[in-house]
């Protein structure tokens, strides 16, 4: 099932200046630094490849299975996949922020680029849900799809870095650098997984990012919203 | 349900401004005012708290479930202009959640004098200055002081502690507005929260009848980028550059 659809629709999809919202979120890095886990170019770099390997990879796994049951038209599946999803995210905090992200995404991409298959969606469905639905629409690969959120997973927290650390924006980009094989082969795994059945889609975890997230949730001063 | 579906479109008035000018204060001002002639909703735009939230859900003027709060991750400016996704949907919840509402207003993060917001997001903004931030600052120009459907000038009453001659300021403003509306305002002088409020209901009228059409003041204030400046702006229109950032 690979799409046809060309590398520009991918990097229309996968750019942070994509209006859906995403500026206000760092990703977990503000709660983490806050925390003081993360105070320097090395825990930073532990701490964008863990995520990689945990969230991004769920996210990934997720868009890919949506991208993949929307491009064959069974939309049928999506409750079971959301389900799936919710079971992967303890914090109720990370669950009701990815939903209004999917729901931003959606408005925004409803505008942008029309598609049925956003009204059969509910009325708050899951950032990476849609995402995949918005790839199939454009005529993506999911693997294309997990590829654009691996992308973003990074990217998001990589803005945020500037903003909540001292850092030197180079040394920040070279971690990405670094880490341009990774993502690929994450992707190659969450398009694997997304050809099987939704209960069977990967589940790593990172407990102490939905603690953390939860008491972010209740700073009194924060910069993003998660 | 999904987000597209239509509810009753309220009159959406967005209040932007510098930090601490008095956006709050006059949002709190209309509420309190104009809540038993118009069905009002709030939504606040914060950066580092829900500090805006907080205050006006203190003040006590609405409901507190039709004051809410979009984060905006220390990019207030981004959320009412470039990416007004985030604020789009609360205004769109609160009139939905509310029907019918006849005005949402949209406080926009304390920000620069660039700040301005998208016709996308409101259907008239008014931008807020105050005397204790300099007699000058009216004179200074860029999109809000220049083009906001309303220069609201506020705290006046302040005028003789900042050493700021409030009518020189009002004729300063009105000349960058070649003859735009500026409203010289304080809380502690009733004929001026008359007159805001006669503005309010003047633009709801005009909104409703469908006569008032929606302005967009422009991203950018004139600027300079230097001594040996001499180069073009790529954001497709031309301006005069003579103020020099500060
Ligand atoms: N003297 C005087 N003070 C005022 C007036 N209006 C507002 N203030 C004061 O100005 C301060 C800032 O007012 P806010 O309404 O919070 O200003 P704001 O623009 O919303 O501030 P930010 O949201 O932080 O950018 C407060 O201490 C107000 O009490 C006025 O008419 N006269
Ligand atoms: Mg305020």
């Amino acid at each position: 099932m690979d799409g046809a659809g060309g590398s520009a629709a991918l990097l229309l999809l996968s750019d942070g200046r994509l209006p859906a919202g995403g500026y206000a979120h760092s990703g977990g890095l503000e709660p983490a630094v806050t925390a003081g886990r993360v105070t320097d170019m090395s825990d930073l770099e532990r701490f964008l490849v863990g995520r990689e390997e945990t969230a991004g990879l769920i996210a990934a796994a997720f868009s890919a299975a949506a991208c993949e049951r929307s491009r064959r038209g069974e939309l049928f599946e999506i409750p079971a996949l959301e389900a799936e999803l919710d079971a992967r995210i303890p914090s109720s905090e990370l669950r009701r922020i990815s939903r209004e992200l999917g729901r931003q995404l959606r408005r925004a991409m409803s505008a942008v680029h029309p598609h049925p298959h956003y009204d059969a969606l509910g009325a708050a469905p899951h950032q990476p849900v849609v995402m995949g639905v918005a790839a199939a629409s454009l005529d993506l690969s999911p693997r294309d799809m997990a590829l654009a959120i691996l992308h973003e997973t990074n990217a998001d927290a990589a803005a945020a870095a500037a903003k909540v650390l001292r850092v030197d924006p180079f040394d920040v980009h070279a971690i990405l650098a670094r880490m341009a094989t990774r993502l690929d082969r994450l992707a190659g795994e969450a398009a694997r997984a997304a050809q099987g059945p939704s209960a069977d889609l990967p589940a790593p975890g990172s407990p102490l990012a939905d603690i953390a997230a939860e008491h972010h949730r209740r700073a009194d001063v924060r910069l993003f919203a998660s | 349900m999904t987000d597209e579906t239509k509810s009753h479109r309220a009159l959406r008035l967005g209040v932007a401004g510098p930090v601490g000018t008095g956006k709050s204060s006059v949002i709190a001002t209309i509420c309190r005012q104009l809540r038993d002639e118009f069905a009002l909703g709030v939504v606040t735009n914060d950066i580092y708290t829900d500090e805006d939230t907080r205050f006006l859900k203190s003040a006590g003027v609405l409901p507190e479930e039709r004051i809410r709060a979009v984060e905006t991750g220390a990019c207030p400016h981004t959320a009412i202009r470039d990416d007004v996704t985030m604020n789009l949907m609360a205004v769109e919840d609160m009139e939905r959640d509310f029907a019918p509402l006849d005005i949402v207003l949209v406080e926009s993060g304390g920000d620069n004098l660039t700040a301005t917001f998208s016709p996308a997001l409101v259907d008239a903004q008014l931008f807020v200055l105050d005397v204790a931030g300099g007699g000058d600052v009216a004179r200074k120009g860029g999109p809000g002081i220049a083009r906001a459907d309303l220069l609201v000038i506020n705290k006046i009453d302040l005028g003789p502690h900042v050493d700021v001659d409030v009518d020189r300021m009002v004729a300063d403003a009105e000349a960058a507005r070649h003859g735009a509306p500026v409203l010289a305002l304080s809380r502690h002088r009733p004929e001026t929260v008359a007159a805001l409020c006669d503005w309010v209901r003047a633009i709801h009228g005009s909104w409703a009848n469908g006569s008032h059409t929606p302005i967009d003041p422009g991203p950018m204030a004139p600027h300079h980028h230097g001594p040996k400046d001499d180069h073009t702006h790529a954001h497709g229109h031309s301006h005069p550059h003579h103020h020099p950032h500060d």
